[in-house]
């Protein structure tokens, strides 16, 4: 799937855009400044594409783009669930969509912020003078992930393979087991603290006493803007993908909005009986893939690209995976804004990854506290919490669905897609991912 | 040493004053809706307890919420995080004059929670932190329980070991809540139950994950949670929603009919009673009680159970076990805090000398305390041996799932070893723990000096050579200091601190905060041969040998002192010491003290370890030991040793009871004479030392309690008819005269 995705890329179009080439200078209709610092070269987002978004079982992309096969220096994908086989899915990917052979790939992870950690590797990359123009996305198969055989049948099987004698393979053959038989299931847990993502995210909501209702009501909203997202054509990153076997699919068909009651209806999906994380309220592990192509403004100009926005300033941060797993966001946006030297309300547009209703509730309840600024952030006032105007406004992981490798460039893309539609100048990224680890970055609209 | 060791987990009970204030200042409550919050908060103590002022205030404020008829359930919970109700008022119960008094407290208590059990209103018990003791019977009283599945909710009912019995309706309650196995194991080991364990067990009704920081704090917030949820379930079950008969399992089913039978619980019961008997030896009256009691209500009914258990609790109330093992908790909770003070500097990095049994165990007991460990041996063999041994201690835990394998390789990340001194500079405290010869001390002494900084403290881990001897070639004397720990060290939990004339307040106040933070109870000692603890067990050793002499069979001498209420046979802890220790200390304090330490003959020791039975190390010593089995014989090639020291017993002072009066007042003696002597500072950490350390019956609370309560003066008689016959090792000394003078003499108050 990734193969075909980097494949549409390759093929992208570039005669449109020369047009394009001298409308760099010129003043755009925002009046802000821009984040641009001398001697900090400005690099680019040339086209983000991604796969629909499916529920686990379907798979398939068509061709919608292209870039010329000799223009891209270097291809990094994130990825989250390895597949042993695929271990650099990166390059497999490549070479796969008919990139030359003699492009390097390599392949990050970083939980549910891989594809952005591929984004800021190229954009590292070019900063450094390293590469010119990188393709960067991400990839997720959760319709199948590997699944290991137990301990016990692996050290069977090892050792199988070292006996010399047909006696001392016999021998180890007879001394496999019932309980050598059953899998290993690959599961959405720390591994530091063994408790499922799910888990945690409830009693993150609880800690910040994010009811019930309040999670359903963000979740029903982000279903109804991505429904009316959908049908009104914005999610132009969606491009289309031919199942093996199947119908083309080319709608993300996670999308489902549903009432409040519907919603109250089900039952919690972690802690029970009490808890309030629901399968709705939480987002769904899909299959999808995502690429961006990232450039230097001049090499994109060079090549008669029309960018779509400036990536900026991005952040790290990471904070305790017990009971801070999922408050990235809170800590990633004060730190990136003050990075680029502007103030909530300067953003136009925001997109945070949402991996629960809870999560997200409870990330605004956090930057919205003084008392948790000053304890935890050491802050002197709160941060401030983004007008949800302004927020996730084409839906979300919510919605969408979230492909763990792949969310972090349709987050990107869409805030450029956003600047553009919408008129804004600087948009926002924030994600939280496993392991306590969070990333923010700020997006500058391209000049129209 | 199961006995010592279960002391240790003694429970939090805790004394304090009462507030004479007319308004209510323990018990408040709040209406939420159709649901009553009961706010428990002592506000003279870090825990709350059921002390009199508690039960008046609860009973005044159950009234009110059963009078209120906007009230259809209450929940109970407790404002302080990490405590429920921690238990009884122990001062409230040693302050009565008799056992009838104490009874009547009882069916005080009883009849508050048979109100509790039969409210109209549905009661749910919201727990957080520690539901001990009565705290827990009045718990189970109540008609559901939630519980925070946190690691400082424990559940349990200690009474046993303090000597007495849940007398609030716990040995009636808790049979038919979690069947009578579960009841017997729970109130006889008085064990702390965790929270998912109490849920599977069927103690708890409905766990509660703690939260992380929100817009609180985590404990806060968590408590805040808990009570949202408890206060859901009381309006649940006022609705009927939450039914509070629960539907019985299979296994339940069947273990139900199978208790049914008479003859079934019958043989329970002399089972139970057996195991009791084998391990108490009958020293100790409570448990035995508790069988009584269920027994009791079981088969008689309850008005009989509650009637039994009332009076039971009384008497034992009043036992002299009872007032040694509460001796021994204050004891220890006055041994868990540094009376020098808060140290300079905080000890962030230990270096350790000698990966050996020892230095391996103070490694293990540091290194998950988020200390910096250095363990440094001079040879790779016994480093990696040292290392496996820090490693296998966390692993265990990791398989008993009190940590998480994550944790075990993080808290070995803090664990570095190595051969040489490279990073000394960094140590705030060395703690040597190599051979014991004076020389060697000596030279590790110097080296660590030359490397180390001027502020770090030398700690020697010695049993019997003298620390001034050992500080006498330092720079800086004061700032070294003597930490005697007992091995196993993750086992033991004494620490016995020696301090010399040159070491400073700081010094001392550092070793003791590292010690507290290792977790041990800490007694601090002054500098001498043996300092306290070998010095007391050296003269009854020497007297061991000599009844081994006079041809008594090792098991013959085991089982009289674990009669006595030893944990541990005079034999077998030779054994354990190492008849090669054992030797060196006999012969060292010897030297110091002359005939006083004299009786046995140590060349019997001596020819022992020439032989090579150095006790369990070796394989072989008194006993003959053999891996996996766990039968032990006597060693057969001991007889021909002591055939060769042959000495006549003489008939006046051979009996059972003489035997065992020769072995306890010698070491008695000696630890009043440290006392007289000034190497202790006082009786309180003589018997915290001698139990915790050397095993001294728990059931006699110490060796000065024991003087205070089987008399002084017959103690002395005893001694001069021993004298008589062996001399002046049974010379009682003049602090013991006094006291035999004097009935009104006290050790303690």
């Amino acid at each position: 799937m990734a193969s075909m995705l980097l494949n549409s890329m390759r093929s992208c179009s570039v005669s449109h855009s020369w047009a394009m080439r001298f409308g760099k200078m010129s003043s755009s209709s925002v009046s802000k400044k821009t984040l641009a610092r001398p001697g900090v070269k400005n690099i680019v987002l040339v086209e983000g594409v991604r796969t629909p978004f499916l529920l686990s079982g379907t798979t398939g992309l068509l061709n919608r783009t292209g870039v010329p096969k000799d223009a891209v220096d270097y291809i990094i994908y994130g990825t989250v669930i390895q597949e042993v086989k695929t271990s650099n899915v990166a390059r497999e990917a490549a070479m796969g969509a008919g990139f030359s052979d003699k492009i390097p790939a390599h392949t990050v992870t970083m939980a549910c912020i891989s594809s952005n950690q591929a984004m800021t590797s190229a954009v590292g990359l070019i900063a450094a003078g390293q590469c010119d123009a990188v393709v960067a996305g991400g990839v997720e198969f959760m319709s199948d992930v590997p699944i290991r055989h137990s301990r016990k049948m692996r050290k069977t099987m090892l050792s199988l393979n070292k006996a010399k004698t047909l006696g001392q393979k016999l021998s180890l053959i007879g001394s496999i087991r019932m309980a050598h038989l059953s899998p290993e299931l690959p599961a959405v847990a720390e591994f530091s603290t063994a408790e499922t993502m799910g888990h945690s995210a409830d009693r993150l909501a609880a800690a910040f006493g994010v009811s019930r209702v309040e999670q359903d009501e963000f979740a029903v909203r982000s279903h109804s803007l991505a429904k009316k997202a959908q049908e009104s054509g914005l999610l132009e990153d969606v491009i289309s993908f031919k199942v093996p076997g199947r119908d083309i699919v080319s709608k993300d068909n996670g999308i489902r909005p549903s009432s409040m009651e519907q919603m109250a209806k089900l039952k919690p999906a972690f802690i029970k009986p009490h808890g309030t994380v629901t399968a709705a309220n939480s987002s769904f592990l899909t299959d999808g893939a995502s690429a961006v192509l990232i450039m230097s403004e001049e090499k994109a100009l060079a090549m008669g690209y029309k960018p779509k926005a400036y990536l900026r300033d991005f952040v790290y941060v990471s904070q305790d995976p017990k009971d801070q797993l999922l408050l990235g966001p809170t800590y990633s946006t004060p730190k990136v804004l003050e990075r680029a030297g502007l103030s909530m309300s300067d953003i136009d547009v925001f997109e945070f990854h949402e991996a629960f209703a809870g999560q997200i509730m409870a990330n605004l309840k956090a930057m919205d506290s003084d008392w948790f600024a000053q304890t935890y952030m050491g802050r002197k006032s709160k941060v401030g919490t983004p007008s949800m105007d302004k927020f996730n406004l084409w839906g979300g992981s919510l919605s969408l669905g979230h492909p763990f490798g792949a969310t972090g460039c349709r987050l990107v893309t869409t805030v450029a897609h956003r600047l553009k539609k919408e008129g804004g100048q600087y948009g926002l990224v924030a994600a939280c991912a496993a392991g306590g680890q969070g990333h923010a970055m700020v997006i500058e609209a391209y000049p129209q | 040493m199961a006995g010592v060791r279960a002391l240790g987990v003694l429970s939090r009970l805790s004394a304090k004053r009462y507030a004479l204030l007319t308004a209510r200042t323990h018990v408040n409550y709040e209406v939420k809706g159709d649901v009553a919050v009961i706010r428990m908060n002592d506000p003279n103590s870090k825990v709350n307890t059921l002390s009199v002022q508690m039960q008046k205030e609860m009973i005044e404020v159950m009234g009110e919420v059963w009078a209120d008829n906007a009230v259809n359930s209450a929940v109970l919970i407790s404002s302080k995080p990490g405590c429920f109700i921690a238990g009884a008022d122990i001062n409230m119960i040693q302050a009565c004059k008799d056992a009838e008094e104490v009874a009547k407290l009882s069916q005080e208590g009883q009849k508050m929670f048979e109100q509790v059990e039969k409210s109209p209103k549905p009661i749910v018990a919201a727990i957080n932190g520690s539901c001990l003791g009565g705290g827990l019977e009045f718990a189970i009283a109540c008609q559901y329980r939630v519980a925070t599945k946190s690691k400082k909710t424990v559940l349990g009912t200690p009474e046993v070991m303090l000597g007495l019995l849940p007398g609030a309706g716990g040995t009636q309650r808790l049979p038919k809540m979690v069947g009578l196995p579960s009841a017997f194991d729970m109130m006889l080991t008085g064990r702390n139950i965790r929270a998912d364990k109490a849920k599977k067990m069927g103690l708890v009704d409905h766990l509660v994950d703690p939260l992380g920081p929100g817009l609180k704090s985590p404990e806060e917030r968590t408590i805040d949670y808990l009570e949202e949820i408890a206060i859901e379930c009381a309006r649940g079950i006022a609705n009927k929603k939450i039914p509070l008969r629960k539907e019985k399992g299979r296994m339940q089913k069947i273990q139900d009919y199978i208790m049914s039978f008479e003859l079934v619980r019958n043989q329970i019961y002399k089972t139970v009673h057996g195991k009791v008997m084998k391990q108490s030896k009958g020293l100790y009256p409570a448990p035995l009680k508790i069988i009584e009691c269920v027994k009791t209500g079981v088969e008689q009914g309850p008005t009989a159970g509650y009637l039994a258990e009332s009076q039971n609790f009384g008497q034992l109330a009043k036992t002299t076990e009872s007032a040694a093992l509460i001796g021994l908790y204050h004891g220890q909770v006055a041994c868990k805090k540094n009376r020098f003070g808060t140290p300079e500097k905080e000890v962030k990095t230990l270096a350790i000398l000698g990966a050996g049994l020892m230095g391996a165990g103070i490694a293990q007991v540091t290194v998950d305390k988020g200390v910096h460990t250095i363990l440094k041996d001079t040879a790779l063999a016994g480093l990696a041996r040292g290392e496996q041994q820090v490693y296998k201690g966390l692993n265990d835990k990791t398989k008993k799932k009190s940590i998480t394998s994550f944790q075990r390789d993080s808290i070995l990340s803090n664990l570095t070893g190595q051969l040489d001194y490279k990073g000394f500079e960094k140590a705030d405290m060395v703690i040597e723990a190599v051979f014991e010869d004076i020389n060697i001390k000596h030279a590790v002494l110097k080296e660590v000096e030359a490397v180390v900084s001027p502020q770090c403290i030398f700690a020697t881990n010695t049993s019997a050579l003298p620390i001034k001897e050992i500080a006498a070639v330092s720079k800086r004397p004061e700032k070294v200091i003597g930490m005697h720990y007992f091995s196993p060290v993750d086992k033991m939990q004494l620490l016995e601190i020696i301090t010399t004339d040159k070491t400073s307040k700081d010094t001392t106040a550092s070793a003791v905060a590292v010690g507290l933070k290792q977790g041990k109870v800490i007694i601090v000692v002054g500098d001498g041969p043996g300092f306290y603890t070998t010095r007391c067990l050296a003269p009854m050793l020497a007297e061991a040998v000599r009844v081994l002499q006079e041809g008594v069979d090792p098991k013959k001498l085991d089982a009289l002192t674990t009669n006595f209420g030893f944990p541990v046979g005079a034999a077998t802890l030779a054994d354990e010491v190492g008849i090669d220790v054992a030797a060196h200390v006999a012969e060292d304090l010897g030297k110091a003290f002359g005939s006083r330490f004299g009786g046995g003959n140590v060349d019997v020791l001596k020819t022992m370890v020439d032989l090579g039975f150095k006790g369990r190390k070796s394989g072989k010593g008194c006993y003959v030991y053999q891996p996996g089995s766990k039968v032990k014989e006597v060693n057969p090639e001991i007889g021909d040793i002591l055939e060769k020291f042959k000495m006549a017993a003489n008939p006046a002072v051979s009996s059972d009871s003489d035997v065992q009066y020769r072995l306890v007042s010698r070491f008695v003696n000696e630890a009043v004479l440290c006392l007289q002597e000034g190497i202790l500072n006082n009786p309180l950490e003589g018997d915290i030392g001698a139990v915790f350390g050397l095993g001294f019956p728990p059931s006699h609370g110490g060796p000065f309690r024991f003087v205070d309560s089987f008399g002084a003066d017959k103690l002395v008689e005893k001694m001069r008819r021993f004298e008589a016959v062996y001399g002046n090792q049974f010379t009682p000394c003049q602090l013991l005269l006094d006291h035999a003078k004097n009935s009104s003499k006290k050790f303690h108050k």
